[in-house]
């Protein structure tokens, strides 16, 4: 047998999912045999079948993948419960396998699927798709790409007419139904404690976690999930905020920006300029506005480079 | 022979791997060690907390890279993204050389996160060490390739997994990374003797040992890292030493990790090892 058609086998038998009891399946979802395909390709020893062997790494391959999913999605499985998110889990990695080196991108793409497949969050199927979009930006903004921040001076002179700024790369928009900043703090939080809790304490967190997701309606609101120091944090925004920053994305410039963000805004007139002078102030301490290459970038560089920030309305 | 082309002429002593609970510790209280082993995959990122831990400990540590994710031995080529991310990182941390295992793990695209053990086969020999050879010469640093832990055999094998190691490391002309504690794993599970394969191994491209802990279970035995070296591996450590000579020597120690002292002083051990080899170099 060739090396790649022997790969191919086995990887296949590995991703096979598990039985309810974790144990390698006897027949996969395609009809295979699993004794067939182990034996045909492992051999036994004195102690171990080649089923059995196989199963070693059956079982490994999804303990590892789930294991890992979890760790990165402790919101949406307070949201879906305990038991319905490890159902899902399989599901989205049978459906969706590792296509990345690193097991950081094993849920890149569950945002898109979750939305194919609304039956596993069902009435809460919102609320999911919330948490999905800030987890995912959460691990984004942890290791994404920090470039040289804008300094005053490199606004010096510069006509905002023509000015597009654009936004550091672990900067994520997010424009959500529920609040689910909070939740995520709460989880964290109640996992923290639990690291050193009794089952008893553990217990009651978990009843306490249950209801404040049940007790959780919609409240829209504007989220940017960034880093300061290194640490990831979760800073709520003005719609306004939302608007012009959102706009600075596809290209507009920064006045043009502003102009739109404000145009139906009930921010009174005479008090806009002062709010928008808060804002940018705030941006730009936290440092979320990217030094330009030129003062003025040309509208091929903006394009590159702003499919890089991330908005999801 | 501790220095060789393989491992960049250098000649390191005990090392262990540098993982999050410990980072703390080796920044504040900045322990001596002779040098930080790092998992590549961890730190082949654009940005963030990794990354500048990494670059406080390259200002005090030596650190060599380890990888867990190139898989020589899939039959595909190299992932084009995978080497770019690996080469910078290289050019960050300046290691000498660098290590992954002989092994593969993923198939048309997909990944299964895992060291698959190898089909024992001339083609696979070949395939692999094609693979090596485009790895270091994209990377411009030695390469070194790690014997896995195995708990399956394939029919299809022609070969010991010795003589597999053996073909591959000469046909890719790159160095090896003996890991003492996978050997005994597999010689239990496979039933051969590891002392065999300990002194089959061309001691001259043996680049940098790797010793750890397992777990034993009742029809076999697993590679998990968390626990303290047993003696029986200690013993082919010892028996390899006295081949390879003093070689630079990693402790792995991945799941329930203790504290960094009790780490350190576990790698230490193989001090007792070492220590004999040099003076019987001295001799």
């Amino acid at each position: 047998m060739k090396l790649l058609n022997l790969q191919r086998r086995m990887a296949r038998a590995v991703m096979t999912p598990l039985t309810r009891s974790e144990r390698m399946r006897a027949v996969a979802p395609d009809g295979r045999s699993m004794r067939a395909v182990a034996n045909q390709i492992i051999k036994p020893n004195d102690r171990l079948t080649s089923f059995e062997r196989l199963e070693i790494y059956n079982r490994q391959y999804w303990f590892r993948v789930l294991s890992a999913f979890a760790e990165d999605f402790p919101g949406l499985r307070a949201v879906l419960g305990g038991r319905r998110f490890d159902a899902m889990a399989k599901a989205y990695l049978i459906d969706c396998p590792s296509q990345s080196f690193t097991l950081r991108n094993l849920g890149s793409r569950l945002l898109s699927w979750l939305q194919k497949h609304p039956a596993w969050a069902r009435e809460r199927q919102n609320l999911a798709v919330d948490m999905a979009r800030l987890e995912w930006a959460d691990i984004e903004a942890f290791d994404g790409l920090r470039e040289p921040a804008l300094k005053p001076e490199d606004l010096a002179g510069v006509n905002p007419e023509k000015l597009r700024l654009r936004l550091q790369p672990y900067v994520s928009l997010l424009a959500l139904r529920y609040p689910v900043d909070d939740l995520l703090l709460e989880v964290r939080k109640d996992s923290d404690d639990l690291d050193v809790a009794s089952n008893t304490f553990s217990e009651r967190h978990k009843r306490k976690r249950v209801s404040t997701v049940a007790k959780l309606t919609p409240s829209p609101i504007f989220l940017a999930v960034h880093r300061l120091d290194e640490d990831v944090y979760f800073r709520r925004l003005d719609r306004e905020e939302f608007a012009i920053l959102s706009s600075l994305h596809p290209g507009k410039s920064l006045s043009a920006a502003i102009e739109s963000a404000l145009r139906h805004s009930p921010i009174v007139a005479a008090d806009r300029a002062a709010h928008v002078e808060k804002w940018f102030h705030t941006w730009s301490a936290l440092g979320w506005f990217c030094r330009p290459q030129k003062y003025v970038v040309t509208f091929h560089a903006q394009t590159e480079s702003f499919g890089k920030a991330k908005i999801y309305e | 022979m501790p220095a060789n082309r393989f491992n960049g002429h250098t000649d390191y002593g005990i090392g262990i791997g540098l993982r999050s609970p410990h980072y703390h510790h080796i920044l504040t209280r900045k322990p001596v060690v002779d040098w930080f082993e790092i998992i590549s995959e961890n730190f082949m990122i654009d940005g963030g907390r990794p990354l500048r831990i990494l670059d406080q400990v390259l200002e005090q540590y030596k650190v060599v890279q380890h990888g867990v994710s190139m898989y020589f031995g899939s039959a595909e080529r190299p992932n084009r993204e995978h080497l770019k991310r690996l080469k910078t990182l290289v050019q960050r941390t300046k290691t000498p050389w660098l290590s992954d295992h002989l092994c593969w793990g993923s198939v048309d695209g997909r990944y299964t996160h895992d060291l698959l053990p190898m089909p024992y086969t001339f083609e696979a020999a070949r395939i692999t060490a094609q693979k090596i050879r485009e790895v270091r010469d994209f990377i411009e640093i030695p390469v070194a390739v790690e014997n896995v832990s195995s708990y399956a055999e394939f029919h299809v094998s022609e070969m010991t997994e010795w003589e597999f190691l053996n073909e591959v490391a000469e046909r890719a002309d790159c160095g090896i990374l003996l890991d003492v504690n996978n050997i005994y794993v597999s010689s239990q599970n496979h039933s051969f003797d590891p002392f065999t394969y300990v002194n089959s191994v061309p001691a001259e491209r043996v680049a940098q040992i790797h010793i750890a802990g397992h777990s034993k279970y009742r029809k076999y035995i697993l590679d998990t890292h968390d626990h303290p070296v047993i003696d029986p591996v200690w013993k082919l450590y010892a028996r390899t030493i006295e081949r390879v000579g003093h070689t630079a020597t990693l402790l792995e120690w991945d799941d329930s990790i203790p504290s960094f002292g009790e780490v350190h002083d576990e790698a230490l051990k193989a001090n007792r090892f070492l220590a004999s080899a040099s003076l019987a170099t001295a001799v």
